[in-house]
């Protein structure tokens, strides 16, 4: 039980990791508020894209999803971060994380915004466009507004995934959080600091896991 | 040379893909087993956790909640470090797959717990009476009239979450399994070559493309109006 | 006025008999001291306006709802009782509902063999053969395997009676049978409803359809407010009620 608190609760390893650790939490958030809003916007252009009236834009889009649905995020981060140097294209860390995040994001995010738009029911559309409303402005401030709304709680839940996915820019030595606490566990030869980088991922997260489940079951019941 | 021949001599090296592919697919091979073991012991885990719950005893649900919210609300990645790293000074050892398999295990069980449950609520009240009043116990009831709706419930919103674990094979590079990056990371470093990380994408496509049709497959055979 | 047990035609012990029941919601009472006992072979309709606790009397003559107080006696065996054995009397206490509550992923005949074979223990085979038969008694001897959204909602209402028939339950209680029905499919389940009454068997029927209850009813029993407020034969209540409430009510379904 000793050894257990010694090696997952070492308050004094945990003390002298902090500041580190507070850093690479800083790093975690800036990542956030790249990739978040990057996601956001491609995602954006993605589902407009599918539902683009262009045969060969369509089948274009759904190339993309289904490779970045089927390629694990690590692995097109580690493409990019690796591969494109023998292409003469080097790329810094967080460059590699921002573009592999843009292209799996757009995928997962494009399918939330699509099947909101799609729950907009069809008289929408014509309501507005028999009031001389045309076809951008119809989209941009009825449907869209609408389609938002409608998931919210799918763009949430997507959006802790990618809060959760930024650990793997530590892969590509990015010193976030998850790098920096695996940094200390490797000074320090304990796993104290990775456990407090955990309480900070729970800390900020659960509190949203949290609201998430209960919204869930609201509408369930 | 042209920068053609270049790309693809960096890229696309016949030669190298002769050499490497025994170990892509070795890689392969190792990556389908874990995501099957996850898959069967996950689903199973978060079903028991989800029937558990159901009985309503307060502190059996309590510690299921905290389970759930812990694992949703943790990256995997963090999770496999400090089990990898944390557990053999405690006295453990486990390899490097049992620990990505366990972790992912558990993570796949809080999701699954979650929409089982959710499932299990969304049932109507009606049916579990219904099922009471021709004398089916409590645990009956649960079991041959609530449970098969709220799996089929639970199916759609579960099947894209399950597709993301499985994937999530993949970090397994970051503790040593032989996985399909991992192996095609050893290649490049001894090839002075991105080929191997091309097989690495092909071979992840092949795996996970077919899995990713079926799920949308799936999706749509069971968005299944409740009755 | 109230009734006693003795209200039950004749010597014979009744099949159903409640004393004393209250059953509260938080503060709210919804059945302020309920007596009441249905006769062997007895046809029992039981009115009276929304609230006034028909559906929680019936609910609680199987224990879907927790009686708060009183005594329930089916077939001379006490439900109240701790030592009773809820699961085996209910399956003795057949229970129509509003909404049919069949099993969704299940055929029809799945809907009614489940029970036979997980509370009765029957085989497969034999199973099968009382949930065929008790299908084709209700007229859907071609729906064997049709699921429920596959079906009318009067089908579906029938099947539902197949499912508490094959349990060949002492006592039936139909939970308005027929109100979530369009019109022109409530023939069908009342006339499902009136063969089994034939048959002889002993039912309490919550339900507003007049005429079936004057052509079927032994007796009609009005609740308002938690309480039975009167009782009487079919012609009684609905042609001279004495308690004001009583006329009114019936006075407004009659239009």
């Amino acid at each position: 039980m000793e050894a257990l608190a010694h090696q997952f609760f070492n308050l004094d390893i945990m003390r002298q990791a902090w500041p580190i650790i507070l850093q690479g939490f800083g790093m975690t958030l800036l990542l956030c508020l790249a990739v978040i809003p990057l996601g956001l916007a491609g995602g954006l252009l993605v589902a407009t894209a599918s539902l683009s009236k262009s045969r060969a834009l369509r089948w274009t889009v759904k190339g993309f999803n289904d490779v970045f649905r089927a390629l694990p995020p690590l692995v097109v981060l580690i493409l990019l971060y690796s591969g494109l140097p023998f292409a003469g294209i080097r790329l810094s860390p967080f460059a590699a994380v921002c573009l592999a995040f843009l292209l799996n994001n757009s995928s997962f995010y494009g399918e939330i915004y699509r099947a909101g738009i799609e729950s907009v029911g069809r008289g929408q559309w014509e309501a507005a466009r028999s009031t001389g409303l045309s076809a951008p402005h119809t989209f941009a401030y009825v449907i869209l507004p609408q389609a938002v709304r409608n998931v919210i709680p799918d763009l949430v839940s997507n959006t802790v995934e990618v809060v959760k996915l930024t650990s793997i820019a530590s892969v590509v030595s990015f010193t976030e959080l998850l790098y920096a606490a695996d940094m200390a566990r490797s000074v320090t030869f304990n796993t104290s600091p990775i456990v407090l980088a955990a309480l900070i991922y729970l800390v900020i997260l659960w509190p949203v896991v949290r609201l998430m489940s209960r919204l869930e079951h609201r509408v369930a019941a | 040379m042209s920068a053609f021949e270049r790309f693809l001599e960096s890229f696309f090296n016949p030669k190298l893909m002769l050499r490497y592919w025994p170990d892509i697919a070795q890689g392969m091979l190792v990556t389908v087993e874990i995501a099957l073991a996850v898959l069967a012991s996950g689903l199973a885990l978060g079903l028991g956790l989800a029937l558990a719950r159901s009985y309503r005893i307060a502190p059996v649900s309590a510690a299921i909640v905290v389970f759930v919210d812990v694992f949703r609300a943790l990256p995997p990645l963090v999770l496999i470090l400090i089990i990898y790293f944390g557990l053999p000074s405690v006295g453990v050892n486990l390899s490097a797959f049992a620990v990505l398999w366990l972790v992912l295990s558990l993570v796949l069980a809080a999701f699954a717990e979650e929409a089982i449950w959710a499932g299990i609520l969304s049932v109507r009240r009606g049916q579990w009476d219904a099922a009471r009043s021709t004398g089916l116990g409590f645990g009956q009831a649960l079991i041959h009239v609530v449970l098969p709706q709220a799996v089929r419930l639970a199916i759609p919103p579960l099947t894209n979450r399950t597709i993301a674990i499985t994937k999530n094979t993949a970090l397994g590079t970051v503790i040593g399994v032989g996985e399909v990056i991992n192996q095609a990371q050893t290649a490049v470093s001894f090839s002075g070559n991105a080929t191997p990380l091309m097989m690495a994408a092909v071979g992840y496509l092949a795996i996970f493309a077919p899995v990713v049709a079926l799920g949308a497959f799936i999706e749509k055979r069971f968005a299944w109006r409740r009755a | 006025m109230t009734s006693g047990p003795l209200a039950a035609n004749g010597a014979e012990r009744p099949i159903l008999q409640v004393r004393g029941l209250v059953k509260r919601f938080g503060a709210l009472e919804v059945l302020k001291g309920i007596d009441f006992a249905v006769a062997p072979q007895e046809l029992v309709f039981v009115i009276g306006p929304s609230g006034s606790g028909k559906s929680t009397l019936l609910r609680c003559c199987n224990r879907l709802e927790e009686p708060d107080e009183g005594s329930i006696m089916v077939d001379g065996v006490e439900l109240t009782d701790p030592r009773c054995d809820i699961n085996a009397m209910r399956r003795r206490i057949g229970m129509v509902f509003q909404s049919f509550n069949l099993y969704p992923h299940l055929s029809a005949l799945r809907n009614v063999t489940l029970a036979l074979r997980k509370v009765l223990r029957k085989s497969r085979r034999e199973a099968d053969e009382i949930g065929r038969a008790a299908l084709a008694r209700v007229g859907l001897s071609d729906k064997v395997a049709a699921y429920p959204a596959e079906l009318s909602g009067g089908q579906q209402q029938r099947v539902a009676i197949a499912r508490a028939l094959s349990l060949e339950p002492k006592i039936m209680l139909f939970d308005e049978p027929t109100s979530a029905l369009d019109p022109e499919l409530v023939g069908s389940v009342l006339a499902t409803m009136r063969d089994m009454r034939e048959s002889g068997l002993t039912m309490v029927v919550v339900s507003h359809e007049m005429r079936f209850a004057r052509d079927a009813a032994d007796r009609v029993v009005f609740m308002d407010g938690g309480r039975i407020v009167e009782e009487g034969t079919p012609e009684k209540i609905f042609t001279a009620p004495e308690n004001p409430r009583a006329r009114a009510f019936v006075a407004e379904i009659a239009r």
